[in-house]
């Protein structure tokens, strides 16, 4: 492995071509951890955006006027608006509003870090799209097909789990794939509040190590790879859950 | 309480010289809107009895009341000495005995037909796996798809659909079946496989509801005709009587526009 | 054959998902090929917009009247022509970004069809590339490989950084089009080019003037959207330091360093951006409507 590092370095010397990231231990171990900081931060906002649109979908189907509004009027909000634009807004609109607390060191610092806010935005960015999906997808399936699964002795919670669960995820897979590859592709805006993901690291390292061309091909390799797998495996899964016979 | 232990003492003493289907002074309200006013017939073991009316006189409202699909608001519906309309029914007992097949096929898309027709006897009867699937091919030669297990209902035609949907009702082993309007969504040519499907089961000695519009059937495989019109049953009989001269006004226009 | 973006519902008659099931299934392809979301813009949501920065303004006014400082909205008024102005940069750069980008996608997605397989891979693979890259590395990426000037000929042509940004949007833009070429072309009946053939049309002639044409109706609303999406997206180039609109809210707010002006001057780029989007999403809209009836 180290010879496979090392052959890096000597890449370097012999052609110019600087990939920091392979040969320096320092600079891999920044890079990688800006990888996973990428994937962790894809992870926790897929899960919460799931929350925020099981959430925002039951309530929609709320008997209260204003609620249903307040929630329409959040899909809205953040389907048309640039993220980039909700993002700084809760950092620095809403972030300068929290109040601060000492910290370990004792410095005075935010209760919610630039990590905390760029889950906070993606989540509910990513959240307003699901919140349709989700109710569209509870909505398409028929009160016929529940009185069926009824009247062949479901009770009404194996009617859910068997039944309208199943068929209302494989309405919204497609829908939810879209917005999973772009909640992928919004992470990188998290570079705009200095949260530690790849192309904010990449960022660091071509800074320090001044090899911009390298840094800059490979972080553009990487997010094509990283959405491109994205991509494929959930069209394998969409093709392997399609509704047979509702599809080409 | 009464209620309860008095279902369980009816249930017992059920024979099978008693009917099957007891359904005495139903009334049904949506709103304002009296759908049922006062429906009363019985229906004996092995027997066929179609029902037939003009639309929206609440015939699909009257099957649904008796596989509680929807809650009744006065009479009696028993079945098999069970009766229906009470708060601690218990549904699965109910629904085991009576299977429904609906206009609109409703089988569930995500599953094949053949898993379509296993899925109940598994998840609601706790059944054994290899047992249903044994039965549920049996059933699915019964009704002429040996061939089509693996298909998905997406992929079959209408009348392939009502079979599968037939099919598996047939794998709860109800004692009784209702039919509503089964073939109304049909084109003529398959409506036919759908009918030699039901009459097969007749033949067998299933207790069978149905809810037609095909008078010719429900005359060749009746015992017994009802006429509801305005949420009452108006008419009722042999079908040869029925068809051949129906005393009552409205029964004799209905059957003038339809025949 | 079929369109691209039509391959995730079936035709079935059969009633097993009801309308709103049918109509996500018909977004997701449609947005699958569009490359992004469709904007649902509506009057009330200015109205919502303008209702914030004027309820937040007056706020800070009350707050600024207790410490006797110069009121929200004067402030406000004298930054406007600023702020005004950097949008119209905005603008500029949405443009020629989409000028850029429709152009080179346009080509691409035609190679896409092409009848020689290299072509179509190679297509295929730039078109893939560009659309699964995330737009701000994109805009990285042409920021800092770009040079800032080039030689052609003896002379120095300038290459100033919004110019670099304009490149760096209009990459996913080309992608975008070009499947939104190949969707609409993919989505003409195949009887078309058979009827063409029919009648001695070669290839290039069936392309050009039989079923691109029939296109643009298709075209036109994806391609309006994207347009928009675009115009959103240019605030991106704050990001590299571009001097948009985004950028000159920022700095004018920490000149004013006043926190109470933070959410009227983001709510009034949110307006800018709002007034100018709007009329484009209903008049996308509105043409959709009128195709579908049209199908
Ligand atoms: N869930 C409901 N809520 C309110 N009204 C209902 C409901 N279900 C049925 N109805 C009404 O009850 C009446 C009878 O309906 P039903 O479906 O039983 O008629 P039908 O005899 O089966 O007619 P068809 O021949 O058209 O199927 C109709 O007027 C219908 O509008
Ligand atoms: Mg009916």
């Amino acid at each position: 492995m180290e010879d496979f590092f090392q052959w890096f370095r000597w890449l370097y010397d012999e052609t110019g071509i600087n990939l920091t990231i392979l040969y320096d231990s320092f600079d891999r171990e920044r890079m990688v951890r800006g990888f996973f900081n990428t994937i962790y931060l894809s992870l926790i906002c897929l899960a919460l955006s799931v929350v925020i649109g099981l959430v925002g979908a039951w309530l929609q189907g709320s008997p209260l006027k204003w609620t249903r509004r307040i929630v329409q009027g959040y899909i809205q909000l953040f389907r048309n608006t640039p993220p980039l634009v909700q993002m700084y807004f809760f950092f620095f609109a809403l972030g300068s509003l929290m109040p601060r607390m000492e910290n370990e060191y004792g410095i005075m610092e935010p209760v919610l870090s630039n990590w905390h806010w760029a889950i906070i935005s993606l989540s509910f960015f990513a959240g307003a799209f699901n919140v349709e999906i989700f109710r569209s997808g509870i909505e398409a399936v028929p009160r016929s097909t529940v009185e069926a699964a009824e009247s062949l002795g479901y009770t009404r919670l194996k009617t859910y789990i068997y039944v309208v669960l199943p068929l209302a995820f494989r309405v919204c897979l497609p829908a939810l794939n879209n917005n999973l590859v772009n909640l992928v592709k919004t992470t990188t805006l998290a570079y705009a509040i200095a949260v530690p993901e790849m192309l904010y690291v990449a960022n660091q390292i071509w800074s320090d190590s001044v090899n911009v061309p390298e840094m800059m091909t490979f972080l553009l390799l990487a997010y094509v790879v990283l959405v491109g797998l994205l991509v494929h495996v959930m069209n394998r899964w969409e093709r392997a859950m399609r509704l047979p016979g509702y599809g080409v | 309480m009464s209620s309860s232990s008095e279902t369980a003492a009816t249930q017992a003493t059920w024979t099978p010289d008693r009917p099957i289907v007891s359904i005495h002074g139903v009334h049904k309200r949506f709103g304002d809107f009296e759908v049922l006013r006062g429906v009363t017939f019985d229906v004996m073991k092995g027997d066929v009895v179609c029902v037939i009316g003009p639309s929206g006189s609440g015939k699909s409202t009257l099957l649904r009341c008796i596989n509680a699909l929807v809650p009744i608001d006065e009479g009696s519906i028993q079945v098999a000495g069970q009766e229906v309309h009470d708060p601690k029914l218990d549904k699965l007992a109910l629904r085991k005995k009576v299977g429904m097949v609906f206009q609109q096929y409703n089988l569930f898309p995500h599953k094949t037909a053949l898993q379509n027709v296993m899925m109940a006897p598994i998840q609601v009867l706790k059944q054994d796996k290899a047992e249903v699937r044994e039965r549920a091919l049996k059933l699915m030669k019964k009704v002429r798809l040996n061939g089509k297990e693996d298909a998905y209902p997406g992929e079959l035609s209408g009348g392939q659909q009502q079979r599968v949907a037939i099919a598996r009702s047939l794998a709860m082993n109800p004692d009784v079946m209702l039919f509503d309007e089964v073939t109304a969504a049909l084109d003529p040519e398959t409506v036919k496989e759908v009918l030699v499907t039901i009459r097969d089961l007749a033949e067998e000695g299933m207790t069978c509801m149905l809810v037609t519009h095909e008078m010719g059937f429900a005359r060749e495989i009746a015992d017994m005709m009802y006429f509801t019109d305005n949420g009452v049953i108006v008419e009722s009989g042999p079908p040869k009587e029925f068809f051949a001269n129906p005393r009552d006004a409205r029964t004799k226009e209905f059957l003038g526009q339809i025949l | 054959m079929r369109a691209a973006g039509e391959r995730l519902y079936g035709t079935t008659d059969l009633p097993v998902l009801l309308p709103p099931g049918e109509r996500l299934l018909r977004r997701a392809s449609r947005e699958r090929t569009d490359g992004v979301p469709r904007l649902t813009l509506k009057a009330w949501h200015g109205a919502v917009i303008a209702a914030v920065v004027l309820l937040a303004a007056a706020a800070a006014q009350a707050q600024g009247a207790a410490e006797a400082r110069p009121g929200v909205l004067t402030a406000l008024w004298k930054w406007v022509p600023l702020l005004v102005e950097g949008f119209l940069f905005n603008i500029a750069i949405s443009f020629l970004g989409m000028g850029i980008g429709t152009a080179l996608g346009t080509v691409l997605g035609v190679m896409q069809i092409s009848l020689l397989p290299p072509v179509r891979a190679g297509s295929w693979i730039v078109t893939q590339f560009f659309r699964n890259a995330p737009w701000l590395v994109l805009l990285f990426f042409c920021m800092f490989l770009l040079p800032f000037e080039f030689r052609v000929m003896g002379f120095v042509v300038p290459f100033p950084d919004w110019v670099k940004a304009t490149l760096g949007l209009s990459l996913p833009v080309m992608a975008n089009v070009s499947e939104i070429v190949r969707g609409a072309v993919q989505s003409i009946p195949s009887g078309q080019w058979e009827a063409a053939e029919s009648l001695a049309f070669s290839r290039r002639q069936t392309l050009v003037q039989i079923i691109l044409p029939q296109c643009i109706k298709r075209m036109l609303p994806p391609w309006m959207n994207l347009y928009a999406i675009l115009t959103m997206a240019t605030v991106l180039a704050s990001v590299v330091g571009v001097s948009e609109v985004m950028t000159l809210t920022q700095r004018v707010l920490s000149a004013e360093s006043r926190p109470e002006l933070l959410v009227p001057f983001y709510g009034f780029v949110l307006l800018l951006f709002f007034m100018y989007c709007y009329p484009i999403a209903r008049f996308t809209h509105k043409l959709e409507l009128r195709y579908v009836v049209k199908l």
